[in-house]
């Protein structure tokens, strides 16, 4: 029976060789149909000889099953390459933008900075607390240690509603709000608008934002206060950042300093390159903040919550926001921030 | 501040440069604003010379030709304009390629046809005064063609100084030099206020002098009393540092009050004693509109507050700030009445806030200085009326002193400095720190007790001050950096503050920008939104009228943005504020002084606002969505779902919204109005220049926040047993609102109807004239069991006729 073997060498070949669904049916037709050589030579058995019949009926079997499987696969074969050329031609371009579009918003320049200060106080045991900004003189001023006199309070400085009553001139006032409420210790960090009657330029608005701090217990000592904001700065402004302390003077603190941070932009080197850095205009340092121990006088006004001067003690500071917006994001003009323009707005990204 | 450097070094030199020294000096607290160099670049080009001969220019009048011999070899040629130069004379002189103050370089210069081979020096010329008239003659005996800058301040730095307002000492250089000897220990030289002049004669100052005061408003007045002065120009040196410290030489009068005060910090005032009408001076109050024309030319006019220097016909000065026309020193002054006196710091930065007039005086005197300098300073300055002046001093002063002030003594206790720094400070260097700022420190059993020098007596008056001096002093880079070490206190925020940042981050996250407006409002934007009736803030002294109220809601900071993006080019946009606003609460005034124990003046809300013009922005394939009511009604929907507030809209109008498409949003629990949505009425929007629909909302966060409060939440099954979804469409009249439908739904399914959900709304064909339908998606669900298609069937039945209730019926 070498027609058989040959058959079969000759049916791989034209299955192999078959590029198309149509061709492989009819390549199943004359191979495996009703009228194939195989069927015919399959039908024709009983005319053997009986000791030929099974080893012919079994080789025609074999070479069967081996065509069938054979003509399945290269369908499947044929089926997946015809997909993926179906796929192929069915293209997009895809450099177009998505569609609909899902915009995401922003938060305002000044609320990322904010929330990015809070986010560090609080890892730093700090809880967050807020206030009026419509305020009383008492608590802006009078138990804050300026004395009746103090130029701070004449209404080239402040603005006033009512005898008084005035739009709180820094963060501070909630300082001694917080601590009628709360006897010692205390670890506060205030954030919120501000108010002065500055003529507006590109340093100046009528209203700003600080975060205030405040943190009274029984043994807090200058030394703390430096560590503390050294690790908010470092925090803020990256992990190589240095902290000095200068002296200041503030009302409300004994002893004041104002602190400054190494300059974040030249590292402290003063330059760039050649050119003299114009973040710290070449000192390496920027101040960033006022702060101290809190002056005796301002614990005595809260001595009925348990801050008696003798027991409790701590550091306080004061610091702009927006200043951090000019000096970290380069902000030239501090207008822009309340125009609020989109162009300037959507530049810092979402925000945390 | 400015600090000449040469002057500061003449008391106290660390024999280091002037930028050095300005660090040390900020590093102890007085911070250098600026570092100015005055004067001639490099000083080799300048040299001393003298005139051998001098002709007039052939070709010019107003030229001499003059042969100086400037010590190297052959005269030099060099041509002057000054008519005061001749032979013989001891000149200063700057030869070719000598760069002036100005920067520019002098060459060899053709004059008229004559070479000039450098410049014969006049004072303006090397920056040591004003005077261009002549040239400067030095002396006699000074050497020919030696360095210039031995003999002449013709080059200087100067230290621009940032004075805090509790340290008046260091508005003088002796002031700054006894800071600089603190931190770096080098010698200071003796107080230049120590040392008196020797009167003359047998008379005595109270003779040619009566004083009066009201030591309410001036806590002393001293006056000495000097005869024969010469007026006329100040020596070079004086001139030099006068004009290095920003203060124009005038005479030599003149110059020494101006002078002394640079130098102690206590302003002085020359009166022509023959000017000094009747004899006597009297410091009093004003009268109410009394009027005066000051030195600078001004008429000004004064109230009750402000005290004045008067002599018997009138006000001849305002007290500590500036002097008047009168008895002022001139040409032909030859008695002097030297006045040094105190004032009452506040009262004076009061006058001089008031006035609009700030003086060096008055910049030194509102801080507030002590009496004791006052005489001090007459010290320096009579020594110098009769070395400068060549005067005669009447001996004795009139010293008007009603209340002397002792030494203050303050108590310093080295374990409270140590607890209050965190490091300890020796005591030997304590010592040496408060004994070199003028302290005089004793030991006291354990503690110092120390003697506060008058000229720090208004800063140092408690331990903590001290604490502060010897801090400053030893220096802020020796403490250590610590954290404190915590006890009970976890930091955090509060719910109300993760809430605020949930919503914020929520509008974010669809798509809006965050605004940050002025809490301030104009009255014309309440006028344009149609609330200007309802009750608002007024400053008192606003900046400008659009700037002038407390803003009662967050709505027009949003109009503002939205129209200044319009403008340019932005108009479809989405944006959202979250601030304050503020309305009155009864009466602002407040009649007490001590704590108000909590209370705020007004009424302060945390609002959450939203304008939008635009819902979605469009795609290539998609068209963009404008915003209108439902779209604001959807972020509110979600604001209030993270809050998990239950609400419901009402129908209640604000002026400024559409009639017909703007709802309140009521909460479910209270009732309560918590805020609006819906579209702006067009002639609103159309203020601010907007067109098409413009849609928002507002709500009161301390509300919402109150509201959102003790939400717990437990767990629901929704696994055991399946749910049966079915659709219906419900036909109803027109002006029949969804939620009556939805509430006809609830009724009847009950609590086995476990939600309801809107998804169409039809008007058309297919139901009749003045009807809609609403397709709405039910979902059954019993906890227990799994529904029957029978219980099924019989709660639609149930809806059916909740339906019918309200004339709905099923289609379909
Ligand atoms: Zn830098």
């Amino acid at each position: 029976m070498a027609d058989l073997a040959q058959l079969r060498t000759e049916a791989e070949a034209a299955v192999g060789a078959a590029g198309s669904a149509a061709e492989l049916e009819e390549l199943r037709v004359r191979y495996l149909g009703r009228k194939s050589e195989l069927t015919q030579a399959l039908r024709s058995i009983g005319e053997l000889r009986p000791d030929e019949r099974g080893p012919v009926g079994k080789q025609a079997n074999e070479v069967r099953r081996a065509l069938e499987g054979l003509l399945e696969r290269r369908t499947a074969e044929l089926d997946a390459s015809e997909l993926d050329q179906r796929l192929t031609e069915d293209h997009v371009d895809v450099t177009l933008p998505g569609d609909p579009p899902v915009p995401v918003g922003h938060l305002h320049l000044v609320s990322q900075i904010r929330r990015r200060m809070e986010d560090i106080f609080v890892g730093l045991g700090f809880s967050v607390v807020e206030g009026p900004e419509i305020e009383y003189e008492y608590y802006n001023f009078t138990a804050l240690n300026h004395p009746p006199e103090h130029p701070a309070r004449l209404p080239q400085d402040t603005f006033y509603l009512a005898e008084q009553v005035l739009l709180r001139t820094h963060t501070s006032p909630m300082q001694v709000r917080a601590m009628e409420l709360k006897e010692p210790p205390i670890y506060i960090v205030v954030p919120g608008r501000v108010y002065r009657p500055d003529t507006p330029d590109a340093t100046h608005v009528p209203m700003f934002h600080q975060l205030e701090g405040l943190a009274i217990d029984e043994d807090l000592t200058l030394a703390d206060l430096q560590g503390t904001l050294l690790a908010f700065a470092r925090q803020m402004f990256g992990e190589h950042t240095d902290v000095r302390l200068r002296p200041g003077y503030f009302p409300f603190t004994e002893p004041s300093v104002e602190v400054d941070v190494s300059c974040f932009r030249c590292g402290g080197t003063g330059y760039e390159g050649s050119e003299r850095c114009p973040t710290c205009k070449g000192e390496g340092w920027i101040e960033i903040l006022g702060s101290g121990m809190v002056d005796p006088n301002v614990l005595d006004y809260v001595v009925g919550s348990g801050y008696d001067k003798e027991r409790v003690q701590g550091f306080a500071w004061g610091m702009g926001i927006e200043r951090i917006a000019m000096l970290v994001y380069q902000v030239p003009d501090l207008r822009m921030l309340f125009d609020n323009d989109l162009r300037l707005l959507e530049q810092f990204g979402a925000g945390p | 501040m400015r600090v000449p450097f040469s002057w500061l070094r003449s008391y106290c030199d660390p024999g280091r440069p002037a930028q050095h020294v300005a660090d040390r000096l900020t590093m102890a607290g007085d911070k250098l604003e600026r570092l100015h160099r005055v004067g001639v670049g490099d000083v080799a080009a300048f040299v001393t010379g003298r005139v051998v001969d001098a002709e007039r220019h052939p070709d010019a009048d107003r030229l001499s030709v003059c042969k100086v011999d400037v010590g190297r070899g052959e005269p030099q040629t060099i041509v002057c304009g000054a008519p005061n130069v001749s032979a013989g004379q001891t000149v200063a002189v700057a030869l070719p390629g000598a760069v002036m103050p100005d920067g520019s370089t002098l060459g060899e210069a053709k004059l008229r046809g004559v070479v000039s081979s450098g410049m014969i020096l006049a004072e303006d010329e090397v920056g040591i005064g004003e005077d261009h008239l002549g040239i400067m003659v030095l002396d006699g005996d000074v050497p020919v063609g030696a360095p210039l800058a031995e003999h002449l301040p013709i080059a200087d730095e100067v230290l621009e100084l940032e004075v805090t307002p509790n340290r008046p000492d260091l508005m003088g250089v002796y002031g700054v030099a006894r800071d600089l000897h603190a931190v770096t220990a080098a010698p200071l030289a003796e107080d230049p206020t120590e040392a008196d002049a020797e009167p003359r004669g047998a008379d005595s100052a109270d003779e040619h002098i009566s004083i009066e005061i009201d030591p309410e408003i001036c806590l002393r007045f001293t006056a000495r009393v000097f005869e024969d002065v010469k007026i006329g120009p100040s020596p070079l040196w004086l001139k030099q540092r006068l004009t290095a410290a920003g203060q124009r030489p005038i005479s030599n009068v003149v110059d020494i009050t101006n002078y002394v005060m640079l130098n102690t910090a206590q302003p002085l005032h020359a009166f022509d004693l023959d000017e000094v009408r009747g004899g006597g001076i009297v410091v009093r109050r004003a009268a109410d509109g009394e009027r005066m024309v000051t030195l600078d030319g001004t008429e000004r006019a004064f109230t009750s507050e402000m005290a004045l220097v008067c002599d018997a016909e009138g006000p001849s000065g305002i007290a500590g700030i500036m002097g008047g026309q009168v008895s002022e020193v001139s040409d032909k002054t030859t008695r002097v009445l030297m006045e040094a006196a105190t004032w009452v710091g506040p009262n004076i930065m009061r006058t001089s806030k008031a006035l609009g007039l700030r003086s060096e005086a008055s910049a030194r005197f509102e801080k507030q200085l002590h009496p004791e300098q006052a005489i001090r300073a007459q010290r320096l300055a009579a020594r110098l009326m009769v070395d400068l002046c060549e005067a005669r001093m009447v001996p004795s002063a009139v010293d008007m002193y009603p209340r002397p002030l002792a030494p203050r003594s303050v108590e310093l206790r080295p374990e409270r400095m140590a607890k209050l720094l965190g490091t300890v400070v020796p005591a030997d260097e304590v010592h040496g720190i408060l004994d070199r700022l003028g302290f005089e420190p004793r030991d006291d059993d354990g503690r110092v007790s120390v003697t506060v020098p008058p000229w720090r007596d208004s800063d140092v008056q408690r331990e903590a001050d001290l604490i502060e001096e010897v801090a400053h002093v030893y220096g802020l880079d020796k403490l250590p950096t610590t954290l404190p070490a915590r006890r009970a206190a976890v930091g955090r925020l509060t719910p109300n503050q993760r809430l605020h940042r949930r919503v914020e981050d929520l509008l974010r996250d669809r798509g809006l920008g965050e605004c940050i407006a002025y809490s301030f409002t104009s009255p014309r934007a309440l006028e344009r939104l149609r609330i200007a009736d309802q009750p608002a803030l007024r400053l008192e002294n606003p900046l400008s009228e659009e700037q002038s109220v407390m803003r009662p809601l967050l709505l027009p900071g949003l109009l503002d943005a939205a129209h200044h993006n319009a403008a340019h080019g932005r108009p479809a946009l989405a944006l959202f504020e979250s601030a304050h606003v503020y309305r009155p609460s009864g009466p602002l005034d407040r009649a007490g002084t001590g704590s108000p124990g909590g209370a705020t003046p007004a009424l302060e809300r945390h609002h959450l606002a939203v304008l939008q013009t635009q819902a979605l922005p469009g795609g290539w394939r998609s068209e963009p969505r404008p915003a209108d009511f439902f779209s604001s009604r959807a972020l509110v929907e979600a604001v209030l779902e993270a809050a998990d507030i239950a609400w419901r809209p009402e129908s209640a109008g604000q002026p400024f919204l559409h009639p017909g498409r703007a709802a309140s949003v009521v909460a479910a629990a209270d009732e309560r109005d918590i805020g609006w949505v819906g579209e702006l009425h067009p002639s609103v929007a159309a203020e601010w220049d907007l067109v098409g629909p413009v849609a928002g909302f507002e709500i009161d966060m301390d509300a919402v926040a109150e509201l959102s409060e003790g939400a717990e939440r437990v767990y629901s099954d929704v696994t055991s047993f399946p749910a049966v979804l079915q659709d219906i469409a419900v036909v109803v009249a027109d002006e029949t609102p969804a939620a009556a439908v939805l509430a006809a739904v609830r009724g009847g399914g009950g609590p086995l109807l476990a939600g309801v959900e809107l998804f169409d709304v039809y008007r058309g064909e297919q139901v009749g004239e003045g009807e809609k339908s609403l397709a709405l998606r039910l979902e059954f669900r019993a906890r227990d069991r799994t529904l029957t298609d029978e219980e099924v069937a019989s709660l639609r039945s149930a809806i059916e006729a909740g339906l019918a209730e309200i004339g709905g019926r099923l289609r379909g």
